[in-house]
C-alpha cells in the first residue's frame, strides 16, 4: 500500500513538472540493417557527433557502443536516454564471405571471431533494456527467424519495442512488407542516412518510453 | 550428413527428426547442446514443436560460441500455426492447439550454415536454399 501512494505521488509530481526521464535505449537488428547510422543520426542531432563507424562490410559494429545522457526535446518535454547500439545479431559468421568482401584471410578471421563475441554481447544486454528500437533494412525480407527471435525475446521481458524500417530511401524499400510481417508492432519507416521520418521517431520515443 | 557419392555429383543429405518428448525432459541447455550437436555433424535437425524465445537467444549464443574455421554456424526457422492470416475459427482452432499442446505446435529447422544457404519462410510454409557444391569441368 505505502509503495502504491509513493509511485502515485511520483507520477503526480513527476507529470506536473514534466520529469525529465532516464531510460536505456538500446538499437537491435540483424547486421547492415542500419543501426550504427541511426546512432550516428540521433547523436549528431543532439549531441553533435558520431557514436561508430559504419561499413557496407556486415559485422562493422562488434562491440557494444555506449552513448550517455542523451537529451531529446519536443515543447515542454523532455528525455534523457544512454543510447546503446549493438552489434548485428545472426546465426552464422563466416570468415570467408569478409574474404569475398576484399578482406585479407587473416583480418577476415578476426573479423569474424570479434562478430561472433558482439553477438553473444549483445544477447547478453537484452536483459538491460528499457526500451528497444528493432533496426530492419527495409529493403530485405522482414521475416527471419533472427528477427522473430529478437523480437520474441523482447516482449518476453516486457520490453516496449519499436520496429524501425530502415532505409526507406531505397527504391527496393517496402514498408507495408515488414507492418504485414509484424503486425501487432508499430512499425516506423525512416532513413537513417538521409534523415527522413526522423523527428516522427523522437515523437514516438516520449510515448515509447512514457 | 552430407555425402559425395562415388560418382562426385551426387549429395546425401540426412534429416534427423527429433520428436518433442526427447528434449521434452532436458534442461533449456540440454536441449540446445543436444539440437547444436546434430546440426555440427552436418544433419538438418527437424524438431516437432519449438524452443522457448529465451532458447532461441540461447541457442544463438552458443552457435557463436562454437564457431571456427569448420562450423559458419546455422540457419533457423521456426513455424507454427496461429499467427496468419486466417478465419477466425482457423484462428480459435490454433489458438486451442497452442494451449493445450503448447510448445509441441509447430517445427523447427536448424541447418549447418555450410550447407543450407538460407532459410525462407511464411506463416505456414518454409522454404530450404541449399549451398550448391561448385561446378568442376
Amino acid at each position: 500500500m505505502l509503495d502504491f501512494v509513493q509511485k502515485f505521488i511520483t507520477k503526480v509530481i513527476g507529470d506536473l513538472f514534466m520529469k525529465k526521464k532516464h531510460v536505456k535505449l538500446g538499437l537491435y537488428g540483424p547486421p547492415n540493417g542500419g543501426k550504427t547510422t541511426l546512432a550516428n543520426r540521433v547523436c549528431q542531432d543532439w549531441l553533435g557527433q558520431d557514436m561508430g563507424t559504419v561499413s557496407p562490410i556486415p559485422h562493422e559494429t562488434r562491440e557494444i557502443q555506449v552513448k550517455e545522457q542523451i537529451n531529446i526535446k519536443s515543447g515542454k518535454k523532455e528525455l534523457s536516454f544512454n543510447l546503446v547500439d549493438t552489434p548485428g545479431i545472426a546465426t552464422k559468421i563466416d570468415y570467408e564471405d569478409f574474404v569475398k568482401k576484399g578482406m585479407k584471410t587473416k583480418d577476415a578471421k578476426k573479423r569474424a571471431k570479434e562478430a561472433t563475441k558482439g553477438v553473444i554481447d549483445a544477447i547478453k544486454w537484452l536483459d538491460d533494456m528499457d526500451v528497444v528500437l528493432v533496426v530492419l533494412d527495409a529493403t530485405k525480407d522482414p521475416y527471419t527467424q533472427v528477427n522473430i527471435t529478437i523480437i520474441g525475446n523482447l516482449v518476453a521481458r516486457d520490453i516496449p519495442v519499436l520496429i524501425v524500417a530502415n532505409k526507406v530511401d531505397l527504391r527496393k524499400a517496402d514498408v507495408k512488407k515488414i507492418e504485414a510481417a509484424f503486425p501487432q508492432y508499430d512499425v516506423l519507416g525512416v532513413s537513417a542516412k538521409f534523415g527522413k521520418n526522423i523527428d516522427k521517431l523522437y515523437e514516438a520515443l516520449f510515448v515509447l518510453a512514457g | 550428413m552430407k555425402k559425395k557419392t562415388s560418382k562426385g555429383s551426387k549429395m546425401a543429405l540426412t534429416l534427423q527428426f527429433v520428436p518433442y518428448n526427447e528434449i521434452e525432459d532436458l534442461s533449456s541447455l540440454g536441449r540446445i547442446k543436444k539440437l547444436l550437436k546434430m546440426a555440427k555433424e552436418n544433419k538438418i535437425v527437424l524438431l516437432e514443436g519449438r524452443l522457448k524465445k529465451e532458447e532461441e537467444a540461447e541457442l544463438i549464443k552458443t552457435t557463436m560460441e562454437e564457431i571456427d574455421d569448420e562450423f559458419k554456424g546455422i540457419e533457423l526457422g521456426v513455424i507454427y500455426p496461429g499467427k496468419g492470416d486466417g478465419d477466425l475459427m482457423k484462428k480459435l482452432k490454433a489458438n486451442l492447439a497452442n494451449v493445450l499442446l503448447g510448445d509441441r505446435v509447430g517445427l523447427t529447422i536448424i541447418g549447418p550454415a555450410s550447407i543450407v544457404k538460407e532459410i525462407k519462410k511464411d506463416p505456414d510454409k518454409i522454404q530450404l536454399l541449399m549451398k550448391t557444391e561448385p561446378r568442376r569441368r
